[in-house]
């Protein structure tokens, strides 16, 4: 079956696990049969800046980055930087959003105010929208160092990838150590 | 046959496993750095840091002139280091098969400048590869060598972010079997390039573009697909991608090797479809030499000179100019001012401490390539120039011969320790031999923080994580000629003040070594995380002194206690570094849990 291509976006901050959040992404992907690229800017991000990754699957994908107005899914790991990405989206997007904060530069040093009521907004453009607790799921589940994976989770609902890949995915991606966690807090983002 | 999702870094350093590499030398550089860290995960490769990338180069020149397949690695500026070796490799040709893997940067995510690298391949008069994903990232490596050792040419690889940094899927193949075992072989004729033999090499160089363009005719990397007519494209690499996702009726040409061009393919295209055009990242490089062919082509009066194309760019571009109709229309952007995000020094950086007193003591600062180029960001703002690698120091000897003395006090170059050794030393070297009355910081962190925390000279392993001699960057300092050394704890604000001011008032060059490790640098117990601190917010009057050094960790709550506000300090990020407690005068910022 010919299947055309899904664009996702994951977004945050640097330092938030979103490398990893796309890389398991991507290898569930190949897993389930699929053609799939995936591109993101890695190096001064780093040093917390804005982080965009990239995942595209479908019969066959040319472009590693998704076309702008063409996003399917936005996978928000912050509340600001989900809202500054919003113009990739196609209308009718799916948006699921991590309901959490980091205050950057200008908001720190008190020049600036983070700005309010981003989740209202976000769900005003987007119905498909779902705010997500992710630190209080990933505390729950061992680790809040594991809430990438609980967006995961959440995220994975609206796509057709059988339990199996999924666990295969986490079990080739995720440090063995963390293994338990992470697919404790997948559970709980997807029974969301 | 396996599978796997490799970046093309990784792709690349699976295809010079395949090629059977021998050695492989880079400095990193973002985004090439990957190629060699994962080059280490084959224990058949030679693979090391080099100081510089010229060094990098010639190392893999010493390889292959002895008989070994090698590999060198480097993002675009690193090129213009490496130039020099390059054009003379281009004359005495290979032993081994060598590929000098170029990493563009186009739309500069972590580069000074967009270059493009295409033009070192025609400058130089080599071949140049350009995959389009990461398949092709271990193909081309592979086909590289071939070229390398069938056409006696040091061959390029172009890779840019998108393709270094893209993910996509990869089988995996084996390595070749039956190469030459490396062995000494003299021919001084071809590998020593006096003028009188160098004018025997010349020609043959000629000769072999001419052979490479009429191979690249019939060579299977270079690909014509014919859709509709009406519309024939010429593209390479990543952008190949891009147009058949904005245009995917077109008919294209898809060029693996992008120079030299094969003219004659080149040629049926173009007489096959109603209208060519080049669709390509940064310079007219293919557009040109079309143009100059005598076929019209329309190339950069459609598609921007400056950043990186997207399949979003380009069908914006032709619907702009009239040759498509628009079809998609972006969303709208956020109307509202959003606070932006940019890179910022970590929290417990050791450098961050010096850009503050630079800053207090109105310092005009030369500044370099690394991490600390963040010193340049509010509310330092701590940096006026930033040119190239190793470029602060002779910056700053330079700028101190055109000012009068009371200006020349005010003048600091910073530089990091990877830096320095890379081609700082002969800018200090230069400063000490004319005497130059400026100060240096060589801030030595240990590591090569900026590209990811890779180990260089000074740090004590290397890239295998062998342990390896450190380079004592003082005593070599003073070996250059500098007769005023001074070592210094960043974290030790007041004793790194009164240094940095007894050193500006010197009327001679001198050098100032703030020695902290990097917070990133992982285990043996390089870094000590302290414990972290806490603002005492009864104490705490609102002064915003500890705002100053724009740690990333403290934050500002205008609603908290009043009018004023408090400083609030965030565990989870504070490494206990104590900078905001030197600074605050109100003895409110304590070690968490009441110590002091």
């Amino acid at each position: 079956m010919n299947k055309p291509v899904t664009n996702i976006l994951l977004v945050g901050v640097g330092g938030q696990g979103i490398l990893l959040a796309s890389e398991i992404l991507a290898e569930a992907f190949m897993l389930a049969g699929f053609d799939v690229k995936k591109s993101e800017i890695h190096g001064m991000s780093q040093r917390g800046g804005s982080v965009v990754s990239h995942v595209r699957f479908g019969t066959e994908v040319f472009s590693p980055v998704v076309p702008e107005g063409e996003g399917d899914i936005l996978f928000g790991f912050e509340l600001l930087e989900t809202y500054r990405c919003l113009s990739l989206l196609k209308p009718g997007a799916r948006v699921v959003v991590n309901d959490f904060r980091i205050p950057p530069p200008a908001v720190l040093l008190g020049q600036e105010t983070y700005p309010e009521g981003l989740a209202e907004k976000i769900n005003a453009r987007f119905s498909n929208f779902q705010l997500i607790d992710g630190l209080k799921l990933a505390a729950e589940a061992g680790d809040p160092r594991a809430a990438n994976t609980v967006l995961l989770g959440a995220v994975a609902q609206y796509l057709d990838i059988a339990d199996g890949v999924w666990q295969k995915a986490l079990e080739k991606m995720v440090p063995k150590k963390a293994l338990p966690v992470n697919l404790k807090a997948f559970q709980l983002g997807r029974s969301l | 046959m396996s599978t796997e999702i490799l970046s093309g870094n990784e792709a690349i350093a699976r295809g010079a496993f395949e090629a059977g590499v021998r050695v492989a030398s880079a400095y990193p550089g973002t985004p090439s750095t990957e190629i060699l860290e994962n080059i280490i995960k084959y224990p058949s490769i030679n693979a090391s840091w080099a100081p510089n990338e010229k060094v990098a180069l010639e190392v893999a020149i010493g390889a292959s002139f002895g008989g070994g397949r090698a590999i060198a690695c480097m993002k675009h500026v690193g090129v213009n280091v490496a130039a020099d070796p390059l054009f003379t490799l281009s004359y005495t040709g290979v032993g081994g098969g060598l590929v000098l893997v170029a990493a563009d940067d186009p739309e500069m995510h972590s580069s000074q400048n967009e270059q493009d690298s295409r033009n070192y391949a025609k400058f130089a008069k080599i071949p140049m590869l350009e995959p389009a994903d990461s398949q092709e990232c271990k193909e081309f490596t592979r086909l590289a060598f071939e070229l390398s050792e069938q056409f006696d040419t040091p061959v390029m690889i172009r890779s840019c972010t998108r393709i270094s940094h893209g993910k996509s899927i990869v089988e995996l193949g084996e390595p070749v079997k039956g190469l030459p075992e490396p062995k000494l072989v003299k021919n001084p004729a071809k590998l020593v390039m006096l003028p009188g033999n160098a004018r025997v090499r010349h020609p043959l160089v000629e000769e072999r573009t001419v052979r490479l363009s009429e191979y690249g005719d019939s060579w299977s990397i270079n690909r014509a697909d014919y859709r509709s007519a009406a519309m024939g494209i010429i593209c390479t690499g990543v952008t190949y991608q891009y147009v058949r996702e904005a245009l995917p009726e077109a008919a294209t040409l898809k060029l693996g090797m992008v120079h030299p061009l094969p003219k004659n393919l080149i040629r049926e295209f173009a007489a096959k479809v109603e209208r060519l055009f080049v669709v390509e990242e940064l310079d007219p490089f293919i557009e040109e030499q079309v143009s100059a062919m005598g076929i019209a082509v329309t190339g950069k009066e459609v598609i921007s000179l400056c950043g990186e194309l997207s399949p979003g760019r380009i069908r914006e571009a032709f619907a702009r100019a009239g040759i498509i109709t628009k079809t998609i229309d972006a969303q709208q952007p956020a109307q509202e001012k959003l606070p932006p995000r940019p890179p910022n020094m970590c929290p417990g950086c050791p450098h961050r401490g010096v850009f503050h007193l630079l800053s207090r003591a109105n310092a005009y600062v030369t500044g370099d390539i690394g991490c600390y180029t963040l010193g340049f960001m509010p509310p330092l703002n701590a940096m006026d120039t930033c040119v190239c690698m190793g470029a602060s120091i002779s910056t700053a000897s330079g700028i101190v011969r055109a000012l009068p003395r009371e200006e020349q006090q005010r003048v600091v170059a910073v530089i990091g320790d990877s830096t320095f050794l890379h081609t700082g030393v002969n800018s200090l070297m230069e400063m000490a031999y004319n005497q130059a009355p400026a100060t240096v910081i060589i801030l030595d962190n240990r590591i090569t923080a900026m590209t990811g925390r890779q180990e260089n000279p000074a740090s004590g392993y290397t890239l295998t994580g062998i342990e390896a001699p450190e380079v004592n960057i003082p005593a070599l300092c003073r070996t250059l000629g500098i007769r005023h050394v001074r070592v210094v704890d960043p974290y030790d604000l007041e004793a790194t003040r009164s240094v940095l001011a007894e050193e500006m008032a010197r009327p001679e060059p001198s050098v100032v070594v703030t020695n902290r490790p990097c917070c990133l640098i992982k285990g043996e117990g390089r870094f000590d995380r302290s414990p972290v601190l806490e603002v005492d917010s009864d104490a705490c009057t609102g002064c915003r002194a500890c705002l100053r050094i724009g740690c990333p960790a403290i934050e500002w709550l205008p609603a908290l206690d009043g009018p004023k506000g408090k400083a609030s300090i965030d565990p989870q990020l504070c490494t206990g570094c104590t900078l905001c407690q030197q600074l605050c005068k109100f003895d409110a910022i304590h070690r968490a849990g009441g110590t002091k």
